[in-house]
């Protein structure tokens, strides 16, 4: 079944089992490899992309959902890797594997674009269900609060944003 | 194994590379161990890791298989320091199987530094010093008057610099030095090693690049998946290839008749199809198999936790240490404690599941293999096709974790045969599903344990029988237990028999095998012997550590060293002042060369929920922390892992398989789960060493420790999830 939805801004049309995940298309057919398998269940969280801007599990999203839908995925993120998060990301080196770390990047990404200036329950809740099996935790938390600064302050810089 | 011990001389050749540039590969010349028994035969392996290129760029190759644990910034570190170039100017890339130029190219025992701090050292050094002697040549001045810094060569009295781009030619035709009698830096002028240097691979890692086994592709190429027998060792009696075979997408399907080996080809049923998900969905959804389950499907958990009750109550089957009369030293004890403990069954769960890419053809097959032991690997594709074992290429890829699930390659075997079997590149995938139920596990294990101290609390006696997995002469994979492990050599009356039980589950290591559950185990148990002599837990641990005897498998000073200061930071002596309900446990543990004691603060309420406050790690491997980022966020890492299989973690088997299948049943810690870990290390006059695994250990039992702190409750099975620890 062909359906056509935009991927990091460019709308694609794939012809696909309408059942088949969104997690399937990006990897398999669209080769955009960012976004990762680990549990198939809505477990781990390391298929998470945005759709609509919405943290979403793209391993339990039938692609027939998406159709017309925005999907952003960590390739697209930002077009240079310089979004707050990926920078902070770097900065305090957070991967250990790293393979837990596109869904991690996405969830917070999806959080601080909800709520600028997140406290610790708040992000426990909101990457509740992004699992890091080598423990990266800590340093992702500091990273979500270091990048939540970091917009406050370019925001700031920019005369106070939409008030 | 290390080659530490045995006989070496290292050559460095060096070779111009066509286009410009200059590539050294280091000839090692090492002595086998047939050699150190008389035998003059030599063997050579020759490795190749720095290319520089005329415009000053350096190519490192990593040589060792990344699975999270930073070696692949470290040990290319370990040659920019010495060849002295700035990290910026590195670039570093991920070298493949190569057995001829690179040695202990394997992720596993914490090994990597032990291993290769010298040898990439010597490499390091040996390039920069052919740099040197070609500037003495060029600058026409004595090589005793020339610096290097930054990938430049200095002539501080004339003023005059040389890059080295400007010298790979003339350095191409200079003689190789000797690597064994190369200079090395003085510690005290490091530049890279001690600093904070990030992970080579972040920016693929946050920008989504492919960069895992999982994101390769090839042209042309299917997705496999492997139906096996959910019985360990089961074989394929029949299946509905037919039906499978009609299903759309669907472009081969076919059964494997697989060995006997459980961690090489098993037996089971492939399914080819254009799409991944398509096949895996075909296999759970229209695959019907007919299985032959053999023996294993009479064993389960329940079973073996009931014949280690009975074999508890029996003489060990053997003895494995008897130092003094424990049965009269027990007797004349002033107190006693006595307490039966057990582990299950782990799983490893890398988040990657297991994967590999291969192409066969014309004999020969070329792979992208996740895997921890690529020699390993190109041996059981070999052995498991019948093809020389030079006919097998292997390509490394970034791994999604390891925790020594990769050490195995079972995976290669099955997708070796799958691409032989198609005759395209295939990509095989396992689901969760498949990696939890067909894992080789950390083995369960049963300890009966009775301990005694003296009227000055002491302690005097301690008897451990413990019930494992074996054939009755050897254990199973990790089953085992040093005789030399703590408190052996510390405890005047001390001895260990073991029992075993037939197993047909697979096992293997575990990030800190044995150690893993060993730590658990005594460290509790140590706590109780503390309790029974009203004892300060540090306190009393000291005690032990300071009187050492025969035959003991570690450094008390050492040990005592990271455990008063872990006690100091931890605040240890006010924690008198915790409320109740709140505690902290302590705990040590030597491992992979690694001295590691840690103290927990868990806050237990009264309905029995545990938190963990604040962890504080206090480690020794040696005089230098490498990679001080790394290591502080390998250590918690460590921690949160032993955190992770406390708190739910367990395989049950039943019916000789797998009941746990994947996250909502065998859980990882989650972030709101994860407390503040302090890691500090003491720097010691020992040789550097690893950090993969050491920190993990003594987590579990200093968690398990302060719970019995927080509410009397003494946790002496895991994981704690089928514990109460309410409270009132």
């Amino acid at each position: 079944m062909p359906v056509s939805f935009r991927v990091n801004g460019e709308v694609v049309t794939v012809d696909v089992p309408a059942d088949m995940p969104l997690l399937w298309v990006l990897r398999d057919v669209l080769d955009l490899k960012g976004t990762k398998f680990g549990c198939g269940i809505s477990q781990c969280g390391a298929c998470t992309v945005h759709i609509d801007g919405t943290a979403t599990r793209s391993c339990r999203t039938r692609i027939e959902t998406v159709a017309d839908r925005n999907v952003t995925t960590i390739e697209g993120l930002s077009p240079d890797g310089s979004h707050p998060v990926q920078q902070v990301w770097r900065e305090l080196d957070v991967p250990q594997c790293g393979y837990c770390q596109a869904g991690q990047i996405m969830a917070a990404a999806a959080l601080l674009a909800e709520n600028p200036a997140p406290s610790d329950d708040d992000i426990d809740r909101a990457l509740d269900r992004n699992l890091c099996r080598c423990g990266t935790y800590l340093r992702i938390r500091e990273g979500i609060h270091r990048a939540a600064a970091t917009i406050t302050d370019e925001t700031a810089q920019r005369g106070g944003g939409a008030s | 194994m290390t080659r530490a011990g045995l006989g070496r001389r290292e050559f460095l050749k060096v070779s111009a590379l066509a286009g410009g540039g200059l590539a050294v590969g280091s000839w090692f010349e090492f002595l086998t161990p047939s050699e150190a028994a008389g035998d003059v035969r030599r063997s050579f392996v020759a490795n190749a890791h720095v290319t520089i290129a005329p415009d000053g760029t350096v190519t490192l190759v990593a040589q060792n298989p990344e699975i999270g644990q930073g070696v692949k910034t470290m040990l290319p570190m370990l040659i920019a320091e010495e060849l002295d170039v700035a990290w910026t100017d590195v670039t570093v890339v991920q070298g493949g199987l190569d057995a001829e130029n690179f040695s202990g190219q394997f992720a596993g025992g914490s090994n990597a530094t032990p291993t290769h701090w010298l040898p990439m050292r010597r490499i390091g050094a040996a390039t920069r010093a052919v740099l040197v002697t070609a500037a003495a040549g060029m600058l026409a001045v004595p090589e005793g008057e020339l610096e290097t810094e930054a990938g430049v060569v200095h002539h501080r009295a004339s003023g005059r610099s040389v890059p080295y781009g400007d010298l790979t030619d003339a350095a191409a035709a200079l003689p190789a030095p000797d690597l064994e009698s190369v200079p090395l830096k003085d510690p005290a002028n490091f530049r890279i090693i001690g600093t904070d240097v990030p992970d080579v691979d972040n920016e693929a890692i946050v920008t989504g690049r492919p960069l895992y086994g999982i994101d390769t592709t090839r042209p042309g190429m299917l997705y496999a998946v492997f139906e096996k027998c959910p019985v360990f060792g089961g074989k394929v009696r029949s299946a509905n290839l037919d039906a499978v075979r009609a299903e759309p997408g669907i472009r081969h399907a076919f059964v494997v008749e697989g060995t006997d080996n459980l961690g090489g080809l098993n037996p089971g049923v492939a399914i080819v199809a254009d799409h991944w998900w398509v096949a895996n969905r075909v296999r759970n959804e229209v695959l019907e198999v007919e299985w032959d389950e053999g023996p294993t499907a009479s064993q389960s958990s329940a079973g073996f936790a009931a014949r280690a009750a009975e074999l508890f109550e029996q003489t060990p089957a053997g003895a494995l240490r008897d130092d003094g009369d424990v049965a009269s030293a027990l007797a004349g004890a002033a107190a006693t404690a006595m307490g039966d403990y057990s582990y299950p069954f782990l799983a490893h769960a890398p988040l990657e599941p297991q994967n590999c890419t291969a192409e066969f053809r014309d004999g020969r097959i070329e792979m992208w293999a996740p895997t921890q032991t690529p020699g390993g690997g190109r041996g059981l594709v070999a052995e498991t096709l019948g093809i020389p074992p030079e006919h097998v290429t292997i390509h490394l890829t970034r791994m999604g974790g390891g925790f020594g699930r990769r050490l195995y390659n079972d995976w290669l075997a099955e997708t070796a045969w799958i691409a032989r079997e198609v005759g395209v590149p295939v990509k095989l995938l396992w689901s969760r599903e498949d990696d939890t139920r067909h894992d080789l596990y950390r083995p369960a294990g049963f300890h009966r344990l009775e301990g005694g101290v003296d009227a000055d609390g002491r302690l005097v006696a301690w008897r451990n029988h413990f019930v494992s997995f074996g054939n009755g002469e050897r254990f199973a994979s990790s089953a085992s237990v040093r005789s030399s492990e703590f408190p052996a050599g510390f405890v005047p009356h001390f001895s260990m028999g073991a029992s075993m039980m037939p197993l047909g589950v697979p096992t293997g290591a575990l990030r800190a095998p044995g150690s893993n559950a060993l730590a658990f185990v005594y460290q509790s148990f140590l706590d109780e012997l503390a309790h029974a002599a009203g004892a300060d837990p540090v306190q009393f641990r000291l005690d032990v550590l300071a009187t050492p005897g025969e035959d003991q498998g570690l450094d008390a000073a050492r040990m005592r060293t990271v455990l008063e200061s872990v006690a100091e930071r931890s605040g240890w002596a006010r924690r008198g002042d915790l409320p109740r309900g709140t505690g902290m446990g302590v705990a040590f543990h030597y491992s992979h060369r690694g001295y590691f004691a840690e103290v927990i603060q868990a806050t237990v309420s009264r309905a029995g929920e545990l938190s963990v406050d604040q962890v504080w790690v206090v480690g020794d491997v040696g005089s230098q922390i490498i990679n001080p980022l790394n290591a502080r966020n390998n250590t918690q890492g460590g921690v949160i892992d032993a955190l992770s299989q406390a708190f739910g973690q367990e395989i049950t088997i039943e019916g000789g398989r797998a009941v746990q299948a994947n996250f909502n049943a065998f859980p990882l810690l989650k972030m709101r789960q994860a407390p503040p870990v302090d890691v500090h290390f003491v720097i010691t006059d020992n040789n550097p060493t690893g950090l993969g695994e050491p920190a993990l250990p003594p987590a579990i039992p200093a968690l398990c420790n302060a719970i019995f702190a927080a509410t009397g409750v003494r946790v002496r099975s895991l994981p704690l999830s089928n514990h109460d620890l309410s409270w009132s």
